[in-house]
């Protein structure tokens, strides 16, 4: 049976017969290269249309239902109108800055693909740090909105990405926290060793009561993180117009907008793995009839799968939900999420000790 | 201390909301200075949209004037309508037929539920849900296609004409509003858990733009921006036209003052308002929709008042006349422009989200205020 470790093999091998090493390990980087904006322009128009087909049966319409079999192409169509759409940078603004900004932003959410396992075998960097690297690689998307507002030389997007930059920077602490406490159980930082870790049983289930805690404050977390409602501040459409990007449009606009939905993509997929066990099928115990069936689904569909459960349920939050007020928001994080949390990973820590899971 | 709060000093940051702003529904331009986050003064520019409905209204026939006053406050057309019906019919001294003054009140009150829940989409949105506004909608249309069968019209009807009706009403109008009925009980409840409940949503409106008793009538607030205040300010109750004297409805009064209790005085007035269509909408009586009048109508000289209670608050027509067949000076008291004086006083101290919600439940219609 093939998997896509050993195409990878069998493709390096060939590389290396056929070229020089050195060259090889070019093309192959040039390779990642290219799958990974692929997917990345791919995973744009599927979470656009998709979020627009769920508001859209949500509030009881259609949705875009025009271009293509149901509206299916839609995204296309505006991807198109985007692309040839001029790029304009306001007067007054630092023009290095303002178009720099949705690079970063972009740059951020690839490499934070790097580490993520899409299926059984296959992931683009098995890095031994892994969630310590999404830590780390997340933390830097608040500059290109900072960057982005403040080089704007617009009043509405200074606000819009000092609101950002003070919600970010807050959540990103519970985030922490609460992927903090599937590594304690775990052991391990790779992300590979926390999925395998999961192969009896989703931590969501082994983890008891407090990884649920931590599943659901990690959720609240990255809906702020990624600038969603009803923590989307930033942007908030009545207060701010559109917020740190006010000033931005064409393709730098769209931009902004692809790196906002592959981070959701990438909180999502990341919640996926460490909670809900990442391609690792759906087991109860000792049914094992129960067990070989799941067995078939493929590992990329159940990867998937999860992640879009949780985009759903952050698309979910975002047309139900009215938005928070700034105090309110850093109210919910410091006052309750981040002593929660706290608690929370004291918990999780004596029971890894004293081995209090499944 | 108020004075200190409003000046301006360096650092403090000025932004333009408006007159193009997804806040501002309408082309209102308000210039507030913020202090970070917090407002420190809110100032209200209008003109934008004056169509100088008064001056026209002075060239136009008593009967013509009317339509004009559709466009005045688009979301109770047929209340406006009502109120210049009633002032010139007070000069005229006409009687109604009792089948038009039922006709009339049911339209109102038809009126102040769609306008009431296309407010309450638009707050919602305001606040950053999306979705209610689509709910409210699909309630408010029903409302249109009964408008529309009688009327011919779905937002400036031009239903009200002096003397009674322009027409007598459709076949299939008890029917339909039967089926509103209906159908509004229903989703009432969906509008509850949706919005009322929800945490955020109560966290973001209560204890925001508290405006006193006092202050609404200083402000001269009406209708349930200052009902949210307690002050008893219903015209149908105090100063009753039609039939609303015979009718059994309460003034829902909430003490508070807040955003949250004007929201929960409108939400109240649409449960009355469907109280009242019920005990109307079986007991129309037969007879003339229209009491019989002169093709050119001509008021005595004199001063003339009239005031109801559209879904803002009171609306005022005030008819000078000369004698002649178009009115010498029109005046209208619009709800609108009283209650966003009182703006400024409530969101100094508040936060820049808070202005929304502030606004929100003001329920401000733009060519109301300007008109």
């Amino acid at each position: 049976m093939w998997n896509f470790s050993n195409i990878a093999d069998s493709i390096h091998k060939w590389l290396n017969l056929t070229f020089s090493p050195t060259l090889a390990t070019i093309i192959e980087m040039v390779i990642v290269g290219v799958c990974v904006i692929g997917l990345f322009a791919v995973l744009g128009l599927v979470l656009v249309i998709m979020e627009r087909k769920v508001s859209a049966w949500m509030q009881i319409r259609l949705g875009p239902n025009r271009v293509g079999p149901k509206g299916m192409f839609q995204s296309l169509a505006d991807t198109v109108k985007l692309l040839v759409k001029e790029g304009m940078t306001p007067t007054g603004a630092d023009k290095f800055l303002f178009n720099l900004a949705p690079y970063i932003a972009l740059i951020v959410a690839m490499l934070l693909m790097a580490p993520l396992a899409f299926a059984k075998d296959f992931q683009m960097w098995d890095l031994n740090i892994g969630v310590l690297y999404i830590a780390a690689i997340s933390s830097v998307s608040v500059i290109s909105i900072l960057m982005a507002g403040w080089s704007s030389n617009n009043k509405y997007s200074l606000m819009g990405a000092m609101r950002s930059g003070a919600q970010i920077v807050s959540y990103e602490l519970s985030a922490g926290f609460s992927v903090l406490s599937v590594v304690v159980l775990a052991g391990s930082l790779n992300l590979n060793t926390i999925i395998q870790s999961q192969a009896d049983g989703w931590w969501i289930f082994k983890g008891h009561i407090p990884v649920f805690i931590s599943f659901i404050i990690f959720i609240i977390a990255v809906t702020a993180e990624t600038n969603r409602a009803p923590f989307d501040l930033a942007e908030a459409e009545s207060e701010l117009t559109a917020g740190f990007h006010t000033e931005y449009s064409g393709m730098k606009f769209a931009l902004f907008f692809l790196a906002e939905y592959v981070n959701v993509f990438i909180v999502c997929a990341i919640g996926a793995t460490l909670f809900l066990g990442g391609w690792m099928p759906f087991h109860i115990g000792h049914w094992e009839g129960f067990n070989h069936i799941m067995d078939y689904i493929p590992s990329s569909i159940w990867f998937f799968g999860k992640t879009f459960f949780l985009i759903f349920l952050i698309m979910w939050f975002r047309w139900t939900f009215p938005r928070l007020r700034i105090d309110q928001l850093l109210n919910l994080e410091w006052k309750y999420l981040l002593p929660i949390s706290l608690f929370n990973i004291l918990l999780v820590t004596a029971m890894a000790i004293l081995g209090w899971y499944f | 201390m108020v004075e200190e709060i409003g000046t301006t000093e360096e650092g403090d940051l000025i932004i333009n909301v408006g007159p193009q702003h997804p806040a501002t529904h309408g082309v209102l331009h308000l210039v507030i200075t913020l202090n970070g986050e917090t407002i420190k003064k809110v100032e209200p520019h209008l003109g934008y949209i004056h169509r100088s409905i008064e001056k026209m209204c002075e060239s136009l026939t008593y009967r013509q004037f009317i339509y004009v006053t559709s466009r005045m406050d688009y979301l109770s057309a047929h209340i406006n309508n009502h109120a210049c019906a009633l002032c010139v019919e007070k000069g005229l001294q006409v009687e109604i037929p009792p089948r038009a003054q039922v006709i009339r009140v049911l339209m109102d009150e038809l009126t102040r539920i769609a306008s009431h829940e296309l407010w309450w989409g638009a707050m919602a949105m305001d606040l950053g849900a999306f979705t209610p506004f689509f709910h409210a909608f699909r309630e408010r249309e029903t409302i249109n296609d009964i408008m529309e069968e009688t009327c011919g019209a779905r937002l400036t009807m031009n239903y009200m004409v002096p003397g009674g009706v322009m027409a007598d009403l459709h076949p299939n109008f008890q029917k339909k509003v039967k089926e509103f009925i209906t159908l509004y009980k229903l989703k009432i409840k969906e509008y509850d858990e949706l919005v009322t409940g929800n945490i955020i949503f109560q966290n973001r409106m209560k204890g925001v733009g508290y405006l006193s008793a006092e202050d609404a009538i200083s402000y001269g607030c009406t209708g349930p921006t200052a009902r949210g205040s307690g002050v008893s300010c219903d015209i149908r109750k105090l100063y009753p036209y039609e039939v609303y004297d015979k009718l059994e409805f309460d003034e829902v009064l909430e003490t508070e003052g807040d955003s949250f209790a004007r929201y929960m005085v409108r939400l109240g007035e649409m449960n009355q308002s469907i109280k009242i269509i019920e005990q109307l909408i079986d007991n129309i009586p037969e007879g003339d929709f229209q009491a019989k009048t002169k093709v050119v109508l001509k008021l005595p000289k004199g001063e003339f008042y009239s005031r109801v209670e559209t879904a803002r608050g009171e609306l005022g027509v005030y008819i000078v006349s000369e004698g002649g067949s178009t009115p010498y000076r029109i005046k209208f008291r619009s709800p609108g422009f009283s209650n966003l004086s009182a703006l400024d006083h409530m969101a100094r101290g508040h936060l820049l989200g808070d202005l929304v919600a502030m606004m929100g439940t003001l329920d401000l219609v733009i060519p109301d205020i300007d008109r």
